[in-house]
């Protein structure tokens, strides 16, 4: 993933980079308060609910940053010559000129700004994972060792357009006549969506669930993402003329050739990492064990924290244990211990420096109550006469040699069995693609789908993929890294 | 949303729900299902397709009345409409001509093998159909039946048509009189699809069974649905409903589709003292 992170970038984008540096009232900023100046200021914390508090509800845990608190924190940003936050950015956001809007008091433009690379800013300013990306190669942390917090400022940015009731769209060009089919209403399929739309073509969104957003409906929790949010956006798409038909599931309602038939041109694939993985040991299967997809799904989708009212249920444990140590498995854990385990417990085979979650998720999962049982990883699930979770047993690890990911490999230690009573196990060790569409795409190849990565193209003229589908199991925002390539592709094969 | 053209009880406890879903009815495929919502706040359920009809643009379900979902779907007037009708999902079962085929329905089953008779008759199969109910009263589509099928057999409960007995015993008598049988396809409740199939496995007839475990998406996503069959964990949305009933784990699926059943009575009594009234 390394290489996807932090890449080169093209000429034309340092020339906008640059042109934008050079702005007298950029210059003016710069001059108005030095660098050394800048350096002294600490950074803003996020505001957030109480831990005791937010752990018994889902509504949103961070409560955003005030208009003076980022305005103090985007004067942090030295506004570098060469912007090495940009690089870290998989859609090469030009993160200076929107936190000197910012600074400038230009809060409206600095939304305009983000949403000339990025279409969802409100939902990546919220779930990207900032310290990995932008953040990490950020000058400020290389000098003084605290990043600019761009993540929340751009969360803010995006906010207060929001908030301020000018969502507004941009000037259409003339419709161009022509059709694209996006598949999956996920990240990578709003963002192709919404790029497309704005160059004047025809997009219809083909979703299978009934509601639209993917991951960001059924996966990501209201705690961490506002749905509100994501209705905002997905109206916002409406807008610019996207049609989108939930409930339909490209490759059983209507194949992709099928969909040709209709006259549809060009097509995207971002129907996302759809098969959960397991691990393939006994008991798996027993009643109480779950995969985060469907655990998710249940209580965000569904609803079901607000069982019975709404009618589908899900498993409320006594003590629930959580496999894995991503930011679906925090998503799972802090959601048990809101639907009130008394014992919420992540159990990852790896240390706490290993885990691939968001610093701020593991934190937040800390201050919630939430238990981590590292180096650690069950080996069997034990149930009773109705077939019902009751405990399980694991074993402890500790690191040997790295493997191909880098991280190092955990070793089992021999003899450090221990049983654990728990009622609920949610599994989050990441999931393979889904089947549906390859299998029903004669020419597609079964299982990730093969694309160029420069292109996304797939082996099928016209047909390109991003996201979890190609990538089985990666971030929100490199879904959208890739929707933004195959957008502009896609584009370039229309007007061929 | 999706419309309901016909809502109909066919027998006590057993609804036909017919929806208008041109979408869906002009690739149904014998054995394959629907996901449906019967409201904004219901739950996502499957329902086997019991018939369909591309020129009128609609799919008909036998919806058995158990839960609250299912007493929702029951309660739908023609013109009403459901917030979800997605599909046809799953892999549709296999039509070819193997012989003679024993067809073991019952409950919404006989809906469901009813597209299935109809094509393994026209592939050139002779079908043998044993349609089981607890009474006679409770046997629906027998016409359908009786107008493909080269017999039509019963078993019921209450000797009215002409048998005492579940499904083991009469399948074992029609096995031994028509054989060679070349498979067995049973649908309906799970004790009925576990029944057969273990009569079977003796004889070494092939027998398929549409395995109906709790589902969400149906998509393949959440894996609600697992399944194990020679020992490997399946997910019957995507790799059935169809498997050999000679492989399924059996004991583990009549656990699993009992998962949510002290709050399946919940959401019941609810509905039917708050929501109902």
């Amino acid at each position: 993933m390394a290489e996807d992170e932090k890449k080169e970038l093209t000429a034309e984008e340092k020339a906008r980079l640059r042109t934008g540096f050079e702005q007298d009232w950029r210059k003016e900023l710069r001059r108005a308060l030095p660098v050394k100046e800048r350096m002294k200021i600490g950074r803003r914390k996020m505001p957030e609910r109480p831990a005791d508090e937010r752990n018994r509800d889902f509504r949103e845990v961070n409560l955003g940053l005030t208009p003076e608190m980022a305005q103090e924190e985007a004067r942090r940003c030295l506004d570098c010559a060469n912007p090495r936050c940009v690089t870290g950015c998989p859609v090469s956001i030009d993160i200076p000129g929107f936190l000197k809007l910012i600074e400038a008091g230009r809060f409206l433009e600095a939304a305009w700004k983000l949403k000339e690379t990025n279409s969802l800013p409100a939902i990546c300013g919220r779930v990207c994972p900032q310290e990995s990306q932008c953040e990490e190669v950020c000058s400020l942390k290389k000098a003084v060792g605290i990043s600019v917090a761009i993540g929340n400022l751009e969360r803010f940015a995006a906010d207060f357009e929001r908030g301020s009731g000018s969502l507004e769209i941009p000037p259409l060009p003339p419709p161009t006549g022509k059709k694209v089919g996006v598949i999956g209403a996920g990240p990578s399929g709003l963002t192709v969506a919404g790029d497309l739309a704005k160059l004047g073509h025809k997009v219809t969104i083909f979703e299978a669930l009934h509601e639209s957003g993917g991951v960001l409906i059924y996966g990501i929790p209201e705690f961490r993402l506002p749905k509100a949010i994501l209705k905002a956006e997905v109206e916002y798409l409406k807008r610019l003329g996207v049609e989108i038909r939930t409930s339909f599931v490209v490759g059983l309602t209507a194949t992709i050739e099928d969909l040709k038939a209709e006259g549809y041109q060009a097509f995207f694939i971002g129907s996302g990492a759809g098969l959960p993985n397991f691990m393939k040991i006994p008991g798996e299967n027993l009643v109480g064990v779950y995969s985060a997809n469907e655990y998710l799904t249940r209580v965000n989708l569904m609803r079901a924290y607000d069982f019975p009212a709404y009618d589908t249920p899900v498993f409320k444990a006594s003590t629930a244990a959580v496999i894995g140590g991503g930011n679906v498995a925090m998503d799972s854990v802090r959601t048990a211990k809101r639907l009130g385990a008394k014992r919420a417990v992540i159990v990852y085979r790896r240390s706490s420096a290993e885990m691939p979650a968001r610093i701020e998720e593991i934190h937040h999962a800390e201050e919630e109550g939430i238990e981590f049982q590292l180096l650690t990883t069950p080996l069997r699930y034990f149930g009773d006469e109705y077939g019902r979770l009751k405990a399980m047993e694991c074993q402890k690890m500790e690191l040997g040699e790295p493997d191909a990911s880098g991280r190092r490999r955990p070793v089992p230690i021999p003899g450090s069995e221990y049983t654990m009573e728990v009622d609920l196990v949610v599994c989050a060790i990441g999931q393979s693609p889904n089947p549906i569409i390859p299998q029903t795409t004669p020419g597609l190849k079964v299982g990730n789908v093969e694309v160029d990565w420069t292109t996304m193209a797939t082996s099928l003229p016209g047909v390109f993929a991003g996201g979890d589908i190609v990538r089985g199991g990666a971030t929100v925002i490199l879904a959208m890294g890739d929707a933004r390539t195959a957008a502009a592709q896609i584009d370039k094969y229309l007007r061929r | 949303m999706p419309k309901i053209l016909a809502r109909e009880r066919l027998v006590p406890n057993l609804h036909l729900i017919e929806v208008h879903a041109p979408e869906v009815a002009k690739k149904c495929r014998p054995g394959q299902f629907v996901i449906v919502m019967p409201e904004e706040r219901g739950e996502r359920i499957p329902l086997s397709i019991a018939d369909w009809d591309a020129a009128r643009g609609s799919v008909t379900s036998i919806v058995l009345v158990v839960g609250t979902t299912t007493r929702k779907l029951a309660a739908l007037n023609p013109g009403d409409e459901v917030p979800v009708f997605v599909g046809p999902l799953g892999r549709p079962s296999e039509i070819a001509k193997f012989g003679t085929v024993v067809l073991a329905a019952g409950c919404f089953g006989i809906g469901a093998l009813w597209p299935v008779a109809r094509e393994l008759k026209a592939a050139g199969n002779r079908v043998i159909a044993l349609l089981d109910a607890k009474a006679d009263y409770l046997v629906y589509w027998k016409d359908r039946y009786l107008s493909v099928c080269d017999k039509v057999l019963f078993s019921s409960r209450d000797y009215a048509l002409g048998s005492n007995g579940f499904v083991p015993g009469p399948l074992e008598e029609i096995l031994a009189a028509e054989a060679p049988v070349s498979r067995v396809i049973a649908v309906g409740c799970t004790y009925l699809m576990y029944a057969s199939s273990r009569v079977t496995k003796p004889l070494g007839i092939k027998t398929i069974v549409s395995l109906n475990p709790i589902m969400v998406d149906g998509t393949g996503m959440c894996g609600a649905c697992r399944c194990t069959a020679a020992g490997r964990t399946k997910f019957a949305c995507v790799d059935g409903p169809d498997f050999d009933g000679h492989e399924v784990d059996w004991d583990e699926l009549f656990l699993r589709r009992k998962s949510y059943f002290d709050d399946e009575i919940q959401s019941l009594c609810r509905y039917e003292e708050i929501e109902l009234p």
